[in-house]
């Protein structure tokens, strides 16, 4: 196994609202290892997102909070850093691509700057070197004919283009792990497959950490090496992904692969889970996927179920886990 | 489709060229005015007053746009008084633009205290009747070109302060902010390099739309007495001057009414023109 690049231990964020505290993500805990995909799944509202912005420390203060736990990168703790020093890990050690490619750049300068301006902040070089480390990032990301694309502007480019793009500047200090927020969810399915595709690509030549945040199992099977489930707040059940799809031993995890459409088989209505997952701010007392859960026990309603280990690194937070 | 890229084009070369022809000719007129002025803008004449300019009955080709109550020659302080006008809407609407940005990007970006302290400031300060403050300003300090600077600057920043807040508020939950700060980019960097660069629009149209404002809030000081002090010539100065006699001699309001008619539009010329120059969008055709 690979060196583990990022440890996060039991992570609690937490939002505060006039209605009271949002758990938005209530002990988390995943690793990541150099040159691996860590996917996180789960539904719209389950926390992946404030995971991944947790991470970067970029939660929208002062509402959000990171109340507890440990964000190890590279054996540093992110929680115990300055902002200043904070920062300078931004973009250097972590970068992080953002679901939108129509907005993630700025309007009024050429790309070629922009790339250019994430080089700055981290590297005191020459002009020539630098625009060396930003045509290197456009080749790394395959756009064609870098040197010609300096100048031009983000309107002027298709949205996989601008994707592409954010890559580079994601990548253009040679970061260590790089969080992906649902990057491809505004692509159309070709240009979908050509982008995951890519990264495979780039982390196969730069060994760079990945978590994969998305609602879409496709992809999952596609590009990571391992997963998390998570809902509403805590992740559910972590396992290969060969081992997840085959052998899924949480509930939801089971509803889920079965909500997704396929065309191997002819189901006369595709599946969907009843139910709505539960409000963040009044939690049920045990598991909390109890309310929609199909096989619940009396016990589910009342204790919340323990980490159950299984073998190889598959683990499961159920009662009826064996 | 090309004939309308062309028609664009033709367009873009109008509204660029008449404003800086125009603007050109005035601070030329304003700085060699001594070369061009036929008469000392100040000396008065009473034989000559009241004279028409020189294309109606009685009118004198060397009084060419007549003279005003005392016989001064309105051509001469036209000229003299661009000097005034002209320095005055500049240096006004540098500080008060300025000022309004600082404030306006720092009260939307950082949000929070920040935003509502400053917030109250600008209500308070749009509250707040101008005059009121000229004139007690004139009182403290005397009048002068200083004190009608101030007086006008003083509470002028708060409309930009607005605006510009109200402008960072939507740019900045924008992707690439949030892009910005990935890569590590400090709050100062954000407000300067990424957030700045998109106000500009704006701020350029209300910059340019000001310049009327100024010139008139100069000419409303001056008309009290808080302005610029007689007998130095301003626009303003000259319009309010002419208010009596409007139904007699026209002649008097109507020339720095023009002048002032000619800047406005000229700076609302150039700013459409700016701002489409800074459109990236626009700047391919």
């Amino acid at each position: 196994m690979n060196k583990i690049i990022l440890q996060v231990e039991n992570l609690r964020t937490s939002f505060f609202t006039r209605q009271g505290e949002v758990k938005a993500v209530d002990g988390v805990s995943f690793y990541v290892c150099e040159g691996e995909t860590f996917g996180i799944v789960g539904e719209s509202g389950c926390g992946k997102s404030v995971t991944g912005l947790s991470i970067l420390r970029l939660l929208p203060e002062p509402a959000g909070r990171i109340v507890g736990g440990k964000i190890v990168l590279n054996g540093t703790n992110l929680l115990e850093l300055t902002q200043k020093e904070m920062r300078a890990y931004r973009g250097k050690m972590i970068s992080m691509i953002l679901q939108d490619p129509m907005s993630s750049l700025n309007p009024v300068y050429p790309i070629g700057d922009q790339i250019a301006e994430a080089v700055r902040l981290h590297q005191k070089l020459s002009d020539e070197k630098v625009e060396q480390e930003v045509i290197q990032a456009l080749r790394l990301l395959k756009i064609p004919s870098p040197e010609m694309l300096l100048r031009t502007y983000p309107f002027q480019l298709s949205g996989g283009m601008r994707q592409r793009v954010v890559g580079a500047i994601a990548m253009s200090c040679h970061p260590r792990l790089l969080i992906a927020d649902e990057p491809t969810t505004a692509l159309d399915a070709t240009i979908q497959a050509q982008y995951i595709a890519l990264f495979k690509e780039v982390q196969k030549t730069t060994h760079v950490a990945i978590i994969f945040i998305t609602h879409d199992f496709g992809v999952v099977a596609n590009i990571c090496h391992r997963v998390g489930v998570m809902y509403a707040g805590k992740i559910v059940e972590t396992a290969s992904t060969k081992e997840l799809f085959n052998n899924p031993k949480h509930p939801y995890t089971t509803a889920l692969i079965n909500s997704v459409p396929r065309l191997d088989r002819k189901d006369a209505r595709l599946y969907s889970i009843e139910g709505q997952p539960p409000s963040m701010l009044d939690l049920p007392p045990g598991c909390r996927f109890f309310p929609r859960c199909p096989s619940a026990l009396k016990i589910c309603g009342e204790k919340e179920p323990p980490e159950v280990k299984l073998s190889d690194g598959h683990s499961v937070f159920c009662w009826q886990a064996k | 489709m090309n004939r309308s890229i062309r028609r664009v084009r033709a367009n873009i070369q109008m509204t660029f060229m008449i404003p800086v022809i125009v603007l050109t000719l005035l601070i030329f007129a304003a700085i060699f005015a001594p070369l061009l002025a036929p008469h000392p803008p100040t000396k008065t004449s009473l034989p000559n007053r009241l004279l028409p300019p020189f294309f109606m009955e009685g009118g004198k080709t060397n009084y060419f746009l007549g003279t005003d109550l005392l016989g001064r020659d309105i051509l001469s302080r036209v000229l003299y008084g661009a000097r005034v006008s002209l320095s005055v809407s500049v240096l006004v609407i540098l500080i008060t633009s300025s000022l309004g940005t600082i404030l306006g990007i720092i009260s939307g970006y950082l949000g929070g205290r920040t935003d509502t302290v400053l917030m109250r400031v600008t209500d308070i300060s749009l509250a707040f009747p101008g005059i009121l403050i000229a004139l007690l300003l004139a009182v403290v300090l005397g009048p002068s070109f200083k004190t009608v600077v101030l007086a006008i600057s003083i509470l002028g920043w708060a409309p930009y302060a607005r605006l510009i807040r109200g402008e960072v508020l939507k740019i900045r939950e924008e992707a690439f902010i949030a892009q910005a700060r990935i890569i590590g980019s400090s709050s100062l960097r954000i407000m300067m390099r990424h957030i700045f660069p998109n106000v500009i629009n704006p701020l350029i149209v209300i910059a340019t739309m000001n310049v009327g404002l100024v010139i008139l809030m100069e000419s409303a000081l001056s008309y009290l007495g808080a302005g610029i002090p007689p007998p130095t010539p301003s626009w303003g100065g000259m319009v309010s001057d002419g208010r009596n006699l409007i139904d007699r001699a026209w002649w008097i309001s109507f020339f720095p009414g023009l002048a002032i008619g000619l800047v406005v539009l000229s700076g609302n010329f150039l700013g459409d023109w700016i701002r489409d120059k800074l459109d990236p969008r626009l700047r391919q055709l």
